[in-house]
């Protein structure tokens, strides 16, 4: 075992970690630790764009940004929140600029801005163009802009270092335990400040945007610590990933002009949100689909899916502006988008809730008080800037605006403290779980198991949910965390075992797995990405409140989930009927 | 805007996409495994498999994996072409195990997947990424300007911001560098990628940089040692002219014009 020490470590190396980085690498000696390598995060994937009032092509300003984004929310954002973000948005755009990113540009010269969904000029009058992007690479670009500039100030990687345990001693952030990969080594990283930036967990569902290795690495083991996960139950379904494949579309594709339809050619979206029509915001547009589908209209021999139809679109503008996305078409489904229209259907895409934390990044231990030295910043956080529905483009947003907080507030954190004592033999909670792994002789596969997961998490707990659907979910995952305890793996060697990081991380799915699911059957009511069909309104008096959910381990070792809730801040706007 | 009805037939195209009735194929995938820790040299395993032709290579290793040999590393994240960690040689030839289907790599016969060149190879189809990354760190990849910054955004005329554009597509793979007969052979040369990212800056009109990395390549391992073998274009799954780029870049040292 290995001891490294250093002010600040941040885990993850995606958008929200590499923009913490470049901050706090300027103020503090700082570690990335990164299962991956930098520029494999999937940040990368994201393609429309990111939103910010500049109006460089009309009028707009970020207070209707902040209204788009609560009101996309389904009133379940923190408008405090929402209101730093999309003021601060504008900077975040003008900062990447700055660093090098190459924004697509308008005749004038300036950052080209576009529609999305969601994004409204005056509180939903019409789609405004707000979304600053690079054709339909703009995650590309932003990944590889913060990797550049992590170069430029000289940012230390640690990669393929896997983060397994968080350490706190007497209530205090102390370090982390890391796994490295290529030798098997278990590393002790003693910091004053550590950031949680480890991304997303979509791969709990089977048809998803996500990739492989978004396994809720972080919420689970802060989620271990004792630590609570803000409303996991809200998960959201993109409308438009390629059929069975779950590969991203991205709504700019909408924002070009594409339409979707159904299999009788019709523009289905214009009787479900006749202002915003393709461009209403993704849980709604993502229910239309199903129900779409379930109404017998779905296209196919099978009728389960829908079309994304850009054939309208001249072939120039599917070149300059979505070039990514028709390729994605030509090479996973043979067939050309300059004539026929794409086979989509809705595929999960992203959390909406993660580790709580205010405004500054710094992780909440209950509804009021911070853990010291703890922040968390992008997918893996709920500040919460997305309540129950996050809005397109609004994600490449976050963790640039709370990267850079949570990077700037760990490091200023580090160079006012000392370094908390690590707790006595720090490693042997990882080190018992990798040697329990590696010599397991129990018969049940890693990749079954997964695979179960993902069938009962598609059928049972995706775009419409009822009661008996979730109980359904709750009881196969704990009939699947049993058979986890008798998991094995093949591979026993020490060198490159990405065979127990895979079992490692199915651990991870399955307790996340359960904590959205338990918390969604607690929801009683409907409200953007988690439609309960046996409660279809929203209850403001009941719900308008985040869910709080901890851990809690019996004496035995047995664990079972404890619900509370924490109440939503409001600001300017109240609650109204969602309409687009 | 008015929305125009789908009155073309389906094409054959559109048909086959959604057709639900698969038909698998029996197919032998070829992987020359190495793990250090069991045996000294590398050996040739085959795998037999049933899968839909339409699947990725990846959807093959990730079968084997997960059904077969628990062992078998690589690595491997977005699954569709654009994080970059799973370039190998697949028949031969420097691909992206995820944007490869079966189909395409005649499953006939059995298809060969080896790790990528000139990289030493740490356990079976992962290899060493460091002097890839050193190179790429080592031409200035980031914007360089001087005086003040302004308020606003730097501007930049859309046919300048095109100037570049090829460029800025690469993720980093490796697929180029490693295709490189110049790299394997000499491993100090910086590598098509390196360059590419050099010329991503050296031609964007708000960088003032490119003096200093035109000097950087002008090196007796930079630009001149490409022999123009157009291997690093075909490699590239996105599509980069690498060579192109690469010629731009000499020509730029020559003409000081950029």
């Amino acid at each position: 075992m290995q001891i490294h020490k250093y002010d600040t470590v941040i885990v993850g190396a995606g958008g929200a970690g590499m923009r913490a980085a470049i901050e706090s690498t300027q103020r503090s000696r700082t570690a990335v630790l990164t299962k991956l390598y930098p520029t494999r995060s999937h940040t990368g994937a994201a393609q429309g764009g990111m939103c910010a009032a500049l109006a460089n092509v009309e009028e707009d300003n970020w207070e209707w940004h902040t209204f788009d984004t609560v009101k996309g929310g389904d009133y379940l954002v923190d408008q405090d929140a929402a209101e730093i973000m999309c003021k601060e948005a504008i900077d975040a755009v003008l900062d990447l600029e700055k660093m090098g990113l190459p924004f697509s540009r308008t005749e004038a010269g300036r950052i080209d801005q576009r529609r999305f969904g969601g994004h409204t000029r005056n509180h939903g009058e019409a789609a405004v163009r707000r979304s600053c992007y690079a054709a339909d690479r703009t995650g590309h670009m932003i990944l590889q802009t913060l990797f550049q500039n992590c170069v430029k100030h000289g940012v230390e990687f640690f990669n393929e270092f896997y983060v397994l345990d968080l350490l706190i001693n007497d209530g205090k952030t102390a370090g982390v335990v890391a796994y490295e990969l290529a030798t098997g080594e278990i590393h002790v990283f003693q910091a004053k400040s550590v950031v949680f930036a480890s991304g997303g967990t979509g791969k709990f569902f089977k048809v998803t945007s996500n990739a492989h290795t978004l396994t809720g690495d972080g919420q689970a083991l802060v989620y271990r610590r004792g630590l609570p996960l803000e409303d996991m139950e809200f998960f959201q379904f993109h409308p438009t990933g390629i059929w069975r494949m779950g590969i991203l579309l991205t709504e700019g594709a909408r924002g070009e002009g594409g339409i979707l339809r159904n299999k009788d050619g019709e523009r289905f979206m214009e009787r479900y949100a006749p202002v915003m029509k393709d461009l209403a915001s993704r849980d709604v547009c993502s229910r239309a689909i199903y129900t779409e589908i379930r109404e017998g209209r779905g296209c196919g021999p099978d009728g389960d899916h829908v079309y994304l139809d850009l054939t309208h679109l001249p072939p120039e503008q599917l070149d300059a502006k979505l070039p990514d996305i028709t390729e994605f078409a030509r090479t996973y489904l043979g067939i050309e988008p300059y004539t026929d229209p794409i086979p989509i259907q809705p595929t999960a895409h992203y959390a909406m809730g993660g580790i709580p934390t205010n405004v500054e990044g710094e992780v909440l231990r209950n509804n009021t008080d911070v853990v010291p030295g703890l922040y968390a910043a992008g997918e893996v956080a709920c500040v919460s800037v997305h309540g129950a529905n996050r809005l397109g483009t609004n994600s490449l947003l976050d963790i640039n605006v709370f990267g850079k907080r949570a990077g700037i507030a760990a490091a200023e954190y580090s160079s006012t403290v000392d370094f908390t004592p690590l707790p006595e033999n720090p490693a042997e909670k990882v080190q018992a779980m990798v040697d329990g792994l590696r010599d397991s002789t129990g018969t049940e596969s890693v990749a079954q198991i997964r695979k179960e997961l993902q069938e009962t998490m598609d059928t049972n707990a995706m775009v419409y949910r009822t009661g008996a659907t979730l109980k359904q979910a709750v009881s196969d995952i704990a009939a699947l965390r049993e058979r986890y305890k008798n998991v094995a793996i093949m591979d026993k060697g020490f060198r490159y075992n990405t065979d127990l990081l895979e079992a490692v991380e199915l651990g991870n799915l399955l307790d996340l797995a359960e904590v959205l699911a338990v918390s969604g059957l607690a929801r009683e009511e409907s409200r953007g990405g988690h439609f309960r069909e046996d409660f279809p309104t929203r209850d403001d008096v009941k719900f308008m409140q985040h869910t709080m959910a901890y851990q809690e381990v019996a004496a035995d070792g047995t664990t079972s989930i404890r619900l509370d809730y924490k109440p939503v801040v409001t600001t300017r706007y109240q609650p109204m009927e969602r309409k687009y | 805007m008015s929305a125009p009805t789908i009155d073309a037939p389906h094409s054959a195209a559109l048909d086959a996409a959604e057709s639900g009735g698969v038909q698998l194929i029996t197919f032998t995938l070829r992987i020359r495994r190495f793990n250090p820790e069991e045996h000294p040299e590398p050996v040739w395993v085959d795998y037999q498999l049933t899968m839909d032709p339409k699947e990725r290579v990846l959807d093959a290793l990730n079968k084997v994996k997960w059904e077969q040999d628990g062992t078998l590393t690589y690595r491997r994240s977005c699954a569709h072409g654009i994080c970059g960690s799973d370039a190998m040689r697949i028949n031969g030839r420097n691909r992206l195990a995820c944007k490869t289907l079966l189909k395409d790599v005649n499953p006939e016969k059995p298809i060969t997947i080896e790790a990528i060149k000139g990289l030493a190879v740490l356990k079976d189809l992962v290899v060493d990424m460091d002097p890839f990354f050193q190179a790429y760190k080592d031409v200035m990849p980031f914007l360089v300007t001087k005086g003040n910054e302004p308020t606003r955004e730097r501007l930049q005329s859309a046919e300048d911001r095109e100037r570049f554009d090829d460029t800025t597509k690469c993720i980093l793979c490796a697929a180029c560098t490693s295709s490189c007969p110049v790299f394997w052979n000499d491993g100090q040369y910086f590598g098509p990628a390196a360059i590419v990212n050099a010329h991503r800056f050296i031609f964007d009109s708000r960088d003032e940089g490119a003096e200093q990395r035109l000097e950087i390549l002008n090196d007796r391992e930079g630009v001149w040692r490409c022999r123009t073998t157009f291997n690093c274009s075909e490699a590239c799954p996105r599509g980069i002219e690498v060579t192109k780029a690469i010629q731009e870049v000499k020509r730029a040292l020559v003409t000081r014009r950029f």
